[in-house]
């Protein structure tokens, strides 16, 4: 993984003593709340319901051993012994003191990370494809573009006060596990007939209370020109973007209003313009980043384990999380292991400081010291060893994390909603808790398939609703909770908005709503290989409607 | 949210505290305390609106952090708004 140069350290550590005096100013009544706000923000410092709240960067969702340890320690000293990662393969801290942040900011640097940038209208933290370097279906590891961009938007001068937040996602496969098509400029790192290496542009894409699909302005961006041509991007973005509604601020709303051929055109002419000789991404600088992100070494191991065969054979458990969590690795005899923060009725996206060190522990054990948080709010060990697959199962197990359930219907990504988030109108997580309960038979789960729940608070949509296969929205009405149906939303290569269904739904009855919605599509479905995403586009909402008003 | 929907009866001030952030209620004496019900509570309107005065003092003061008026039952002392009770309980979960 990418390690800090000089440079990266004084920044970060120039940066934690000027917050460091900012804090201590605040505390002694030097600043007001007014002028504090835009400097906490900028340090990922928000104030919630109940505390402040620390949002810390891990870039593109890739962790070492000791970053997660450090991340359980903080936990452990500072917060409730947990953490919660979020959908933008972040961590955050719930519980912090003001006074304390400093420190855990200097405790960060420590493990080369920080919280830069993950608030505030700027490039936020970059993210990509949490099975990066590691999946069979990979064209690119789209970690080194990751890391170029990272550095590319750290502190840039000309992006810091940008009209509304602004979100990049990179994937080298086209599958597109980064969901880049929501984001304001989503990137597909793939090679063309010659084997050069270049990006699929989409731009404008983004979810909140104006869902949009991002519209593709290049499908082969030479790799040279990634960063002149996300600034030139940029600078429309900077120039034309509102800012005198923040609801329509983002650049998708920009993209929306002009419409693709009148951005394109003023894309392409700001990156006409560019001084050519600095902006051209040179080959020796790729290089030495993407050396950061050489393929760990892989022993040449046979496709097949028959170590993992004979313990499957005898242990139904792990069979179950081999067949559901384990994913096609590049290398032969490697798997792709991703780890549940969904246990049944938990709190989805929270591990405590105890997992966190176990996680650690078993990635330096047995991942090659790496580890990726998800979109997903999961955490995934990339290189497992399918030989070791029993041995870090058990050891899953022992720290409550062997849940096997990824991408079933009780893998529900869930936003902190009103039991934390002051912008929350209803809460997400019990919401999820329920649902997860109803559903915990693991046979029924299997049966049901891949099914993708996704629940947000409100309309800001950080539980990402809007590609849910099921999609949940709360909504406050009259003072009560109530929750709003969409379906057929996806966040892939095929990637679709999903549809409300109609009338919103108590938050006690809204789990009777899903089991309608799921035992309907078990009823109507062609056989068990058609997913509910794909029975949905085949009948429509007219099936799922009828079946959920049909008393009304 | 629903507290701005509700007719505000009976009203306490609520804010965080800077150090630690969390949800405080302002006590008669002019002391924020945690419980909520132990927050001063008077009627709507002109109390009301010098109650958070007295609040925004103490934000200027930098005691606390961006006071606001809630609607509380005066019987139960319980905040009236789902998203207040939480604040004065802590999460549901
Ligand atoms: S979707 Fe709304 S409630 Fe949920 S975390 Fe985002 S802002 Fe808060």
């Amino acid at each position: 993984m990418y390690r800090y140069d000089q440079f990266d350290r004084s920044f970060v550590a120039a940066r934690v003593a000027e917050f460091r005096d900012q804090v201590q100013r605040r505390l002694s009544g030097e600043l007001t709340e007014d002028q504090f706000k835009p400097l906490r923000l900028m340090n990922g410092v928000y104030l919630q319901l109940h505390a402040y709240m620390l949002r810390i960067a891990i870039p593109y969702g890739v962790l070492s051993g000791r970053q997660l340890r450090k991340l359980a320690h903080i936990g452990r000293v500072y917060d409730r012994s947990s953490g919660h990662f979020t959908t933008r393969q972040n961590l955050q801290f719930n519980w912090v003191r003001l006074a304390d942040i400093p420190d855990i900011l200097s405790e960060l640097a420590e493990v080369e990370m920080h919280a830069i940038q993950t608030s505030g209208n700027c490039i936020r933290n970059v993210t990509a494809d949490h099975f990066a370097g590691a999946a069979a279906d990979e064209t690119v590891d789209p970690r080194p573009y990751a890391e170029l961009l990272r550095q590319w938007s750290s502190l840039h001068p000309e992006f810091t006060f940008l009209p509304r937040k602004f979100k990049l996602a990179v994937t080298g496969a086209a599958v597109d596990r980064a969901a880049i098509q929501v984001h304001d400029i989503g990137l597909e790192v793939k090679r063309n007939e010659r084997g050069e290496i270049g990006f699929a542009v989409y731009v404008g894409g983004g979810q909140g209370r104006t869902p949009m699909i991002a519209k593709k302005l290049r499908d082969f961006l030479p790799e040279r020109d990634l960063l002149a041509y996300c600034e030139a991007i940029l600078r429309v973005y900077n120039l034309e973007g509102r800012r005198d509604n923040k609801y329509k601020a983002r650049i998708k709303i920009l993209v929306h209003e002009k419409g693709l051929e009148e951005i394109a055109a003023s894309v392409e002419a700001e990156f006409a313009a560019r001084p050519v000789a600095t902006a051209n991404l040179g080959e020796a600088e790729i290089a030495r980043i993407a050396a950061y992100f050489a393929p760990p070494k892989f022993a040449s191991l046979p496709a097949r384990s028959s170590v993992l065969d004979a313990a499957q054979a005898k242990d139904s458990a792990l069979q179950r999380f081999v067949a559901r969590n384990v994913s096609a690795h590049k290398a032969p005899g490697y798997g792709v292991v991703t780890v549940s923060l969904k246990p049944i009725g938990g709190i989805p996206g929270d591990a405590t400081s105890d997992q966190m060190d176990a996680l650690a522990d078993i990635a330096e054990r047995w991942s090659f010291d790496e580890l990726r948080v998800s979109h997903a709010q999961n955490i995934v060990l990339p290189h497992v060893r399918l030989d070791d697959l029993p041995q870090v199962h058990a050891a899953l197990a022992a720290a409550g994390l062997a849940t096997p359930n990824d991408g079933l219907v009780t893998d529900i990504i869930a936003c902190p909603g009103l039991d934390y988030c002051a912008l929350a109108n209803a809460r997400s997580i019990p919401v999820a808790q329920e649902i997860s309960q109803r559903f915990a038979d693991l046979d029924r789960q299997n049966a049901i398939g891949e099914l993708k729940l996704k629940i947000s608070g409100c309309i800001n949509a950080c539980g990402h609703h809007h590609v849910g296969h099921i999609g949940i929205l709360g909504v406050d009405r009259q003072g009560e909770e109530f929750y709003q149906i969409t379906l057929g939303g996806a966040e892939g290569a095929d990637c679709a908005i999903g549809e409300l269904v109609g009338p919103g739904f108590a938050a006690d009855k809204i789990t009777d709503a899903v089991e309608t919605l799921v035992e309907t599509y078990l009823k109507l479905r062609r056989d068990p290989g058609e997913r509910f995403l794909d029975a949905y586009r085949r009948v429509g909402l007219g099936p799922f409607q009828e079946a959920l008003y049909a008393d009304a | 949210m629903a507290a701005r929907k509700i007719k505000f009866d009976w009203v306490a001030a609520t804010a965080n505290d800077l150090k630690g952030g969390e949800a405080v209620f302002r006590r008669a004496d002019g002391s924020w305390t945690r419980a909520v019900a132990e927050a001063e509570l008077v009627p709507g309107g002109e109390a009301g609106a010098a109650l958070l005065a007295r609040a925004q003092a103490d934000h200027a003061a930098n005691r606390v952090v961006e006071p606001v008026l809630i609607a509380v039952d005066p019987t139960t002392r319980r905040p009236l708004s789902l998203r207040e009770r939480i604040r004065a309980d802590g999460p549901t979960v």
